[in-house]
């Protein structure tokens, strides 16, 4: 008797954590689970309803959580709207779709060669500079914000498409996670391959990024939730409305308190929310392959 | 005699690992490097942009310790509140979370994960959008419209331009939003521990799932538990836009919400005493640090 309880004890435990199937077990844990999730969620579908509300139900009491009778004329005037300044909601759009890919871009490049050196060179000083990165993934840019406005000032860097893009470029949490990863290729792969003459950037290029695809992949969700939703650089170092961005846009219409801004803001939020998620749903099988090789000893 | 110089100097394969980190190591030096020995410099200066810095020692400190009043009243407990609330807080939770998204089947949980982890990738103008339609101070805001039909309030309440519910609404909103990349790093790490150190544990006489958490879940995965907490102490102190974004203004109704980043902005963008805002930045980055060296001293492996 004890002995099969015993039996029927230890076959339990194994398939508790990560369950194949569904048991009696696992519904307290769904009970606390499922509500939490839902709350978590709902904000972001309450608002994404707004965005297809006409305006009688945008305030209505009591207020909908699911629109009634959806229509887009929401989008319509967020496009057909141009701002004080005669910008048209399509410029902000443009500006931020071309800000993003011009970080992400550049940010994947620096990663790859940063993470690369880090994990497979031996060179002078490399731990000292592998410290400091540890240290950076602690910082905090709103308490620099001051200084990072002086140094930009003085590079003259204002009213650039550049102050966009590199401040968002160098990303320590992006480089640790990369270099983590890239950790795990052998060195023998690597010195094949110089055996058989090839340079530095091609075993970069043919070894190194096929092979860690999955860390890439996340180091570019990381980068652009970044920099599509930025406002720093649209607010403090981007004086000319034209090179502002789509979040900026969005930002100054949720402080417009008028009725129709409602309608639009919560439009305008849905074209910023939606690029984000999708990037993410794509990506999230390599997300979560990244993060199982994210600790830091 | 070659290789004794290349041992001593910099040689050739030094300078092409270094060629190869160079646009890394010149992004992070300007905006990141920088300005944290910036920041530390005019610490020690007055500044008002327009004239030089002129060095006054360590006046700024000395001044904020001793007659700024609304940083020692409201902005430093409010802070210490917020940060370990949020910092801490959010960090159990979001380790409960994981822990508890480990125990269900794969596809409920990559739904119920990405429900979770779905308000941490929304950024600052979002969260501000959505929760102020929420508590909005008349009776289309949902938190208020709610209470109206219970007929547990008359009027609707200010909620975001008075000082009784702000920092609990704070609180809230950043709890709500921290479940980010630390909280998908504390997933994997659980469901990758080895299966058989459980049985063995259990052989060896665990007796429940409290045990097993204590004894060998967080033990196994302390390299995630130090990264999530690394992220969740940078999450509770880089949210410090969230008052002056839910109320619309600097400083926040009656400080109530007044964190020790809107202080800086408030010296810094607003007031224009550079010195000062330094000064209070450094102190910033000083308590930043502290968290991480208790994080450290926890997770950390000696080798």
């Amino acid at each position: 008797m004890s002995q099969k309880k015993k039996q029927k004890r230890g076959n339990f435990q194994g398939s508790r954590i990560n369950p194949r199937h569904f048991s009696k077990g696992q519904v307290k844990f769904y009970i606390i689970l499922v509500p939490l999730s839902l709350f978590m969620i709902l904000p972001v579908v309450m608002l994404i309803n707004r965005a297809f509300m006409p305006l009688g139900e945008l305030f209505a009491f009591p207020p909908h959580i699911i629109a009634r009778n959806p229509t887009m004329n929401n989008f319509k005037s967020l496009f057909a709207l141009s701002s004080t300044t005669g910008v048209p909601m399509l410029r902000y759009l443009l500006n931020s779709v071309i800000v993003t890919v011009l970080t992400v871009l550049l940010n994947l490049v620096i990663t790859i060669l940063g993470a690369y050196t880090f994990a497979k060179k031996n060179f002078k000083g490399k731990a000292v500079l592998f410290e400091i990165n540890q240290l950076a993934l602690m910082f905090v840019p709103t308490a620099v914000a001051i200084s990072r406005y002086l140094v930009i000032v003085n590079l003259n860097l204002t009213d650039t498409w550049l102050v966009h893009v590199l401040p968002l470029a160098a990303m320590p949490v992006g480089l640790f996670l990369v270099k983590q990863f890239t950790d795990q290729i052998p060195d023998a792969l690597i010195e094949a391959a110089v055996m058989d003459g090839a340079k530095e950037l091609t075993i970069v290029r043919r070894i190194i990024v096929p092979l860690i695809r999955p860390a890439l992949a996340t180091s570019v969700v990381l980068t652009f939730q970044q920099v599509w939703m930025a406002v720093e650089a649209s607010n403090n170092y981007v004086n000319n409305d034209t090179m502002r961005t789509l979040a900026y846009y969005l930002n100054s219409l949720s402080t417009n308190n008028t009725v129709a801004a409602a309608g639009m803001t919560a439009a305008a939020s849905v074209l910023l929310f939606l690029p984000n998620l999708l990037i993410f749903i794509c990506m999230q099988s390599q997300v979560m392959n990244t993060m199982s090789h994210s600790g830091i000893k | 005699m070659r290789q004794v110089k290349r041992q001593k100097g910099f040689n050739r394969k030094d300078g092409r690992a270094y060629l190869l980190l160079l646009p890394y190591i010149l992004l992070f030096s300007t905006f990141i490097l920088i300005p944290v020995l910036i920041a530390v410099y005019l610490s020690f200066t007055y500044f008002d942009v327009i004239n030089e810095p002129t060095f006054t020692g360590l006046l700024n400190y000395i001044t904020l310790f001793t007659q700024d009043e609304v940083f020692l009243k409201f902005v430093l407990p409010n802070t210490f509140l917020y940060a370990l609330i949020v910092g801490p807080g959010g960090y159990v939770l979001s380790f409960l979370l994981a822990w508890m998204l480990a125990q269900i089947q794969p596809i409920p949980r990559t739904v119920l994960a990405l429900c979770i982890y779905t308000p941490s990738m929304l950024g600052q103008v979002f969260i501000g959008v959505i929760w102020k339609t929420i508590f909005s101070g008349d009776q289309s805001g949902w938190v208020n419209s709610l209470l109206l039909q219970w007929g547990l309030i008359d009027t609707p309440i200010q909620f975001l331009l008075t000082k009784d519910y702000f920092m609990l609404i704070m609180i809230v909103v950043s709890l709500w939003s921290a479940m980010g990349i630390g909280f998908l790093a504390m997933i994997s790490g659980i469901l990758n521990i080895d299966q058989e150190l459980y049985e063995a544990a259990y052989v060896d006489g665990l007796k429940n799932r409290f045990q097993e958490i204590i004894y060998i879940t967080v033990p196994s995965m302390k390299p995630q538990m130090l990264f999530g907490a690394v992220m969740a102490i940078v999450n509770a102190f880089n949210m410090g836009w969230i008052g002056v974004t839910l109320s619309g203004a600097n400083p926040t109704p009656e400080y109530s919400g007044q964190l020790i980043t809107n202080h800086i902005d408030d010296y810094g963008f607003i007031r224009y005493e550079m010195g000062y805002a330094a000064a209070i930045s450094v102190m910033l980055l000083l308590i930043v640090y502290a968290f991480n060296v208790a994080a450290h001293r926890l997770f950390g492996e000696k080798d």
